[in-house]
């Protein structure tokens, strides 16, 4: 296959990188005037700086239409300001009729990690600490053994050229249970599944307990230990306020899939990403959908189907005899 | 009003005697003061550069903080023990050191509080999970009812002793009628808050060393270990440097209930012990690594062993009379208990959950120096607050500081 493992050079042109003035448009619908923003939206030149009105927001649930759109003028006022770009921060909603599937080919995927870079551009992790929310496990290929026991997994494989003769990959990230241990334990409700079966959180009311990090059973689930550091230039200015909104020190984070672009109709950054097709994404409740058709005509499985925690995240090996 | 006026002078009173005292009282206050500054200090250092002071990782995302947090809250429930004895059944020389004990129980409470609050990533926000002004995820998590229970059994110990203190110092004796009903409450709540907080570990199906349902139960054992050990080890201090009555008898009774609650809690540890290894399944490599260690990795295996030594010769020391019955071979036997269960019950019930982490991948964790000063200081908060409450305590109960009714 002969494509460079960690080559971050060769990572794709940022997507999304442009807002749209139309979203824009269609989110200021709502409300013209946000409140709490009469103060006048002090410099925040850097996250360590006391700010009242981030301090005393709601928990996201319980914010009306009119202080929603206050928090969206103050958010992008203060990242034009930090990042000296054109910021388009969004607060759109579910879709009905929508539930989001991710199905994984494993029989495909090389191990490369494109998807673990494309998931850190769009989605504003910390580069210093570094942040992933993907992570690809590499396990021994054997001809007896076909189930997958994690614990045989090794994260940090460094090879010149992947797929490693006799490995296979499983990439994994957060699965967006239906029944989702994270969300039940959170302590303050900064968690929760949305109806398009997205599992979001609340950055600006997470208490950083990380009790949520004990109860997920697959390790989707990370913590800023230290101050985020995200440079100007790397920062996606494509903004949602439960996905990849640029976090604080002390806040846990996950994968959303990709809320800002999933719930605009556009697939997310791994999906795209992904130089060999391994990575299926869609509405489960199309029945036309790829999704849909792979669970009906693949033999799929879902990680640690033990726990039932029903996982929208599904594994398949789409290539029979590979892998 | 006229009770008004006497509470008055029981707070002027009890201020006076915190700020008097010998000169060992003065270096004893003086070196906690140090102490709790140089936590201070080592917060403050955390709260600049974040947790990453720390040396917990994604893949043990709790540490030190919270294994002392578990430890304590036994600490807090084991006040009941003595209790139970002291009111219900009227036993005289144990209701003379109970109040102590109670004591004991709201400084452990306290030194929780401040455990889980120097764990989180942004205390400033800890509103959100209080009613009406934040959004707690009532009754689902587990970790609001924690809060939830912690603080009722705060309120009702530190009820009971400010009345009986207050009733004394008055020169009355306490009204049974009240606080009897409250007795009787304290006690489901000290085995509540214990069993909340180890249903905390329990109710998670992803960490599968903790999801078992005799954690509950060995929380309560290893509770009923360590908190009567600390007061054994608090009086005998006390009888030493205070002018605390305590009588032998009290103090042997002590031991006599360590005997059974540690012969209880190794039955428990050899129960899963058997459960895990006789029958293993992929779930057993938590508890080889808390044995044995993994790929080398071993350094929790080391503390495993240590526990397990100090809790078999506390149990020695306890079963055998020759031994019990030697007040200092018997105090020999509750540092080895309480030294046991601070490891069992503290990082060496917590580590394991995590180690390997969820994905497989082993992150072996100790704590960092300035997780420790913090938790020094933490430490050092609850022995200047119960000493300065014991110092109140004893000098009501000794007739020193009392009120001649007017």
């Amino acid at each position: 296959m002969g494509i460079f493992s960690r080559n971050k050079k060769a990572r794709g042109q940022k997507e999304g990188a442009q807002p749209s003035s139309s979203r824009r448009e269609f989110l200021k619908t709502a409300a013209t005037v946000g409140v709490g923003t009469a103060v006048g939206a002090p410099a925040v030149a850097s996250a360590m700086e006391f700010d009242f009105e981030t301090f005393m927001q709601k928990n996201f649930r319980e914010l009306s239409d009119e202080e929603l759109q206050g928090v969206i003028d103050r958010l992008e006022r203060k990242y034009s300001e930090k990042y000296g770009k054109d910021v388009s921060v969004s607060a759109i909603g579910p879709m009905d009729g929508v539930l989001y599937g991710y199905g994984l080919d494993i029989s495909r995927c090389i191990g490369c990690r494109k998807c673990v870079y494309a998931c850190v551009d769009e989605n504003n992790q910390s580069r210093d600490p570094e942040i992933q929310w993907i992570r690809v496990l590499e396990f021994e290929r054997s001809e007896a053994l076909r189930t997958i026991n994690l614990e045989e997994g090794n994260p940090y494989y460094e090879h010149e050229k992947v797929p490693e003769k006799g490995k296979f990959y499983v990439p994994i990230s957060c699965q967006h249970c239906e029944d989702s241990p994270c969300s039940t334990v959170c302590p303050t409700g900064a968690t929760w599944r949305e109806p398009d079966g997205i599992v979001v959180i609340d950055y600006d009311w997470c208490i950083g307990c990380r009790y949520c990090m004990a109860a997920c059973p697959y390790g989707a689930r990370h913590f800023n230990w230290g101050e985020p550091n995200l440079p100007a230039e790397d920062f996606n200015p494509d903004i949602h306020i439960i996905g990849n909104k640029p976090r604080t020190r002390g806040v846990v984070e996950k994968c959303s899939f990709c809320i800002q672009r999933v719930r605009k109709g556009r697939l997310p950054a791994c999906h795209e990403a992904c130089p060999v097709g391994a990575r299926k994404f869609g509405n489960l409740l199309d029945p036309n959908s790829e999704i849909r058709y792979l669970l009906d005509n693949k033999r799929t499985f879902v990680l640690k189907a033990e726990l039932e925690t029903n996982p929208k995240f599904f594994y398949f090996w789409g290539t029979e005899g590979r892998s | 009003m006229h009770n008004l006026k006497l509470f008055a002078h029981f707070v002027s009173g009890s201020l006076l005697a915190v700020a008097s005292g010998s000169r060992g009282y003065y270096i004893w206050l003086l070196a906690l003061t140090i102490l709790i500054a140089l936590g201070l200090n080592a917060y403050d250092h955390q709260l600049t550069h974040g947790l990453i002071t720390s040396h917990m990782r994604d893949q043990v995302s709790w540490g030190f903080y919270i294994g002392n947090f578990a430890f304590l809250v036994g600490v807090a429930a084991a006040a009941v023990v003595l209790v139970v004895p002291a009111y219900v059944y009227n036993w005289g020389p144990i209701r003379d050191v109970v109040l102590i004990g109670e004591l004991a129980s709201v400084a452990a409470i306290i030194m929780c509080m401040l455990f889980v609050t120097v764990d989180l990533g942004r205390p400033e926000f800890v509103w959100h999970l209080m009613p009406i002004i934040g959004t707690p995820n009532f009754p689902h998590s587990l970790l609001t009812w924690d809060i939830l229970v912690l603080n009722l059994y705060f309120v009702i110990n530190w009820f009971i002793v400010t009345y009986i203190l207050f009733m004394t110092f008055t020169g009355r004796k306490y009204n049974p009628r009240i606080v009897l009903p409250i007795i009787f409450l304290s006690i489901p709540f000290a085995i509540g808050i214990h069993t909340v907080t180890a249903f905390l570990f329990t109710g998670l199906k992803s960490r599968a060393f903790w999801h078992t349902a005799l954690l509950a139960p060995r929380f309560i054992a290893g509770a009923f270990c360590s908190g009567p050990a600390l007061i054994f080890l608090i009086f005998r201090v006390l009888r030493k440097v205070g002018r605390a009555e305590i009588s032998e008898a009290a103090l042997f009774k002590i031991g006599e209930l360590l005997a059974y609650a540690m012969a209880i809690n190794l039955f428990f540890v050899g129960t899963e012990v058997f459960t895990e290894f006789y029958a293993q399944t992929s779930h057993t490599v938590h508890a080889r690594y808390q044995w044995f260690g993994l790929h080398g990795m071993s350094s929790i295996a080391i503390y495993t062993w240590v526990a397990l030594c100090c809790n078999v010769l506390a149990l020695i020391i306890f079963m055998v009379p020759k031994f019990r019955l030697n007040l200092n071979i018997l105090t020999l036997g509750c540092v080895f208990s309480f030294s046991g269960i601070y490891i069992e019950k503290g990082m060496g019930l917590l580590l394991p959950g995590f180690t390997p982490d969820s994905l497989g991948e082993i992150y072996e964790y100790a704590p960092s120096l300035n997780e420790v000063t913090v938790g020094i200081g933490v430490w050092a908060v609850g022995a200047l607050l119960f000493t300065l409450m014991a110092r109140v305590a004893i000098a009501i109960t000794a007739g020193d500081l009392r009120i001649t009714r007017t």
